[in-house]
């Protein structure tokens, strides 16, 4: 019969561009692969961060080796932008002009992506899952194409605000914030934490990058009377703090932002028996904190680390933070499936319900929507005993 | 000039011309921070190279005028082309009141003073009482110009073109000052200070003077990069940028105008190719290329490209 094959070519005919339609390409994705462009700091001031960019190098040439995502082999592009937000324009334009990358991943530091900002969203190519705490990125109506992915400063400043209300409704609060964006934001989240109670807050005192020391301003709070002592200062000011504080014997309930938990390079340096019950928070699990060492992600971890990125430090905790930031564009680029469009990918990374990659503490999971570009949002809050942060009540945050 | 070099600078204008016709975006902007880079160096090598003045500071003055640029835009709608003006002026005053003290020091010791100026202008920035303009550690954002009178090109390419522009003013006019009275004034102090204040050279006066243009030209630059990046921020003008400059006169070549092309070459794409060859070590490859120059080219390029044209020349009268 002659009508069989006419017919078996009608149907091809008529099927195929429905078969079609499923696929959907934008630069930097076909059958193959997908291409991921990114920057960190290999080299500079902020190159201890660089490591970031390598493990999530690392864990796509893990994903490639078992058979890639949908098929698709995942081509990570890093370059070096030294931290320097010039450097981070001319990079980022080659990844997104020349080397034609689907979209930016990670790109690391608030000025690099503050410098990019603008682009990303004129060019409509998404700057996905940013390095940095900053509020701003959580603003899907004005930057529909740039997300976060960490708890931001005010989310974190709203759970301090949160316990201080819930253990010592009468507390006296003194403040000292670096006098800047990131200070600012979390000196934000405190008070809209407090809400109409923000009448709390005693005593506010700031300090400049520049300043020397903040000995003085330690004194101050003292001086107003304050019996807690929410502390919103980077590294080396946090250790001068907590020493001064300790030194002078003012012995307030005391907060400390996360960005200053490091045991290595901020509490050592201020003495560890003076750093006993301090409060921060965790939304990460600590490779180095001895209840997870049987744990069967932080066991996947090492062994993931041992084979694909076994020059990186196991005590460093950006290796863990990279390999589960990893995980979760891992996640939504399935959820993208055949459909790897920018608008999908945006669409997909605004669409997580309840995600969680195992490496994060038990209970927190990622949500987002269209009117909620911030993916992690709770955290857990952790207490210095003297030798390491222990975990203490509840997940907070939403 | 001779007729050859004559159609020399009009074939690589020409060339320079068609540039962004033939190359991605990317390209273009990468080619416009190169005359970017030129024009600062140019402002670099008058004072270093034709005066003997070492500068470790032209960061700094590269930030003023990046700084001015920003702020105009941003806070005062100023367009961008009236930028420049302002930027020029502000810098060649600084660099002029700079220039006044630094006249009683010499050699390292300048170095060392303009060295503090490259190393506190970032902290400078940041200074809280000056946030309202300069936006603090955060910067500022501008906007990228489009081109006028519906050029059919696009902002890119229109952003190169003005570059272009602005670069062969600043050179014509550095070309005019270097050959004349004033350029051999400067060259005399730099060799024979006593000899050229015996001549009656004013020397202070020209030390400061060099000074001050160094620090315009500069400015200019800075300006226009601000407007080429679109983005201010301290963390953009750390001390780096001022050594970078240095290196970019010494690998070009000292007193040499078409120098300044070589080294902005040099430090827009020799970064970018250590960092392709080695992502653990960048700047180690980048140190390699470095003292393979100055080693095959003790003079800069432009020095090694004179020395070329020259034993053709010799060999070609002996045929």
């Amino acid at each position: 019969m002659k009508l069989v094959p006419i017919a078996a070519l009608l149907a091809v005919a008529f099927a195929s561009p429905a078969a079609l339609a499923q696929k959907k390409y934008d630069p930097g994705a076909n059958d193959k692969e997908i291409r991921i462009g990114n920057t960190n700091p290999y080299s500079g001031p902020a190159s201890a961060y660089g490591t970031i960019g390598k493990s999530i190098g690392a864990y796509f040439k893990m994903v490639n080796e078992q058979g890639g995502i949908n098929g698709r082999k995942v081509v990570w592009v890093s370059y070096d932008d030294g931290y320097s937000p010039p450097k981070t324009v001319e990079m980022v334009r080659k990844l997104v002009e020349q080397d034609q990358v689907l979209f930016v991943f990670q790109t690391l530091g608030t000025p690099p992506n503050t410098a990019i900002h603008k682009y990303m969203n004129m060019k409509k190519v998404p700057q996905l899952h940013v390095a940095t705490g900053a509020t701003k990125w959580n603003d899907p109506k004005n930057f529909p194409w740039t997300m976060g992915w960490q708890p931001n400063y005010q989310t974190e400043g709203r759970i301090y605000a949160q316990h201080i209300l819930s253990t010592n409704p009468k507390a006296k609060i003194g403040i000292l914030y670096q006098n800047d964006d990131y200070g600012k934001d979390y000196l934000k989240g405190m008070k809209d934490g407090l809400g109409d109670k923000a009448g709390m807050i005693v005593r506010e005192v700031s300090y400049e990058v520049t300043d020397p020391t903040v000995d003085s301003q330690i004194v101050q709070l003292q001086a107003s009377g304050a019996d807690t002592f929410f502390n919103i200062t980077t590294p080396k000011f946090a250790a001068q703090a907590i020493r001064k504080a300790y030194d002078i014997g003012w012995k307030p309930a005391h907060y400390l932002n996360n960005v200053s938990t490091s045991i290595g390079s901020v509490l050592k340096p201020a003495g560890l028996e003076k750093s006993v019950g301090l409060i921060s928070t965790q939304y990460l699990k600590d490779p180095l904190d001895e209840q997870w060492k049987d744990d069967a992600s932080i066991k996947e971890w090492r062994a993931f680390m041992a084979k694909y990125y076994p020059e990186g430090n196991l005590a460093d905790g950006s290796n863990l933070y990279g390999y589960t930031v990893a995980q979760t564009l891992h996640q939504v680029l399935k959820q993208a499936g055949n459909d790897l469009t920018r608008a999908n990918i945006m669409k997909q990374a605004a669409a997580m319900k309840g995600y969680r990659a195992e490496t994060m503490l038990p209970g927190i999971r990622i949500n987002t929507d269209g009117g909620d570009f911030a993916p992690i949002e709770s955290v857990q809050l952790i207490r210095f005993d003297g030798q390491q942060w222990k975990r203490f009540g509840q997940i907070m945050g939403k | 000039m001779s007729r050859k070099q004559l159609i020399l600078i009009a074939i690589v204008l020409l060339a320079a011309c068609a540039l962004p016709l033939l190359v991605s975006n990317y390209r273009v902007f990468q080619f416009n921070l190169v005359l970017v880079y030129a024009i600062a160096l140019l402002g670099l090598n008058m004072l270093t190279g034709y005066n003997g003045q070492i500068s470790l500071g032209h960061g700094a003055f590269y930030a003023i005028g990046a700084y001015c640029a920003a702020i105009l835009m941003d806070k005062y709608g100023v367009p961008y082309w009236a930028t420049l003006p302002v930027a020029a002026a502000v810098c060649l005053v600084v660099g002029f009141l700079f220039g006044l003290p630094a006249l009683r020091l010499e050699g390292l010791y300048l170095a060392l003073a303009t060295f503090a100026l490259g190393v506190s202008l970032p902290h400078l920035l940041k200074y809280h009482h000056l946030e309202k303009w300069t936006g603090g550690v955060q910067g500022i954002v501008i906007a990228k110009p489009d081109p006028p009178f519906g050029l059919p090109i696009n902002a890119d390419q229109w952003l190169y073109y003005f570059t272009l522009a602005v670069t062969v003013v600043m050179f014509v006019l550095a070309w005019n000052m270097l050959r004349g009275r004033i350029g051999r004034a400067l060259m005399a102090i730099r060799d024979q200070h006593i000899a050229a204040e015996a001549m009656g050279v004013n020397t202070a006066m020209v030390k400061s003077l060099a000074f001050g243009v160094s620090a315009m030209y500069t400015g200019v630059a800075g300006a226009l990069g601000a407007i080429a990046i679109q983005f201010v921020a301290p963390d953009s003008f750390n001390i780096f940028l001022s050594i970078v400059l240095l290196i970019g006169i010494v690998i070009g070549g000292l007193a040499s105008i078409s120098g300044a092309i070589y080294g902005a070459l040099f430090i827009q794409f020799v970064p970018n190719v250590a960092d392709e060859i080695s992502k653990a070590a960048p700047w180690a490859i980048f140190g390699i290329f470095l003292i393979g120059f100055v080693y095959v080219m003790p003079m800069g390029v432009a020095g090694a490209v004179r020395m070329a044209v020259a034993r053709l020349a010799r060999k070609a009268q002996n045929k």
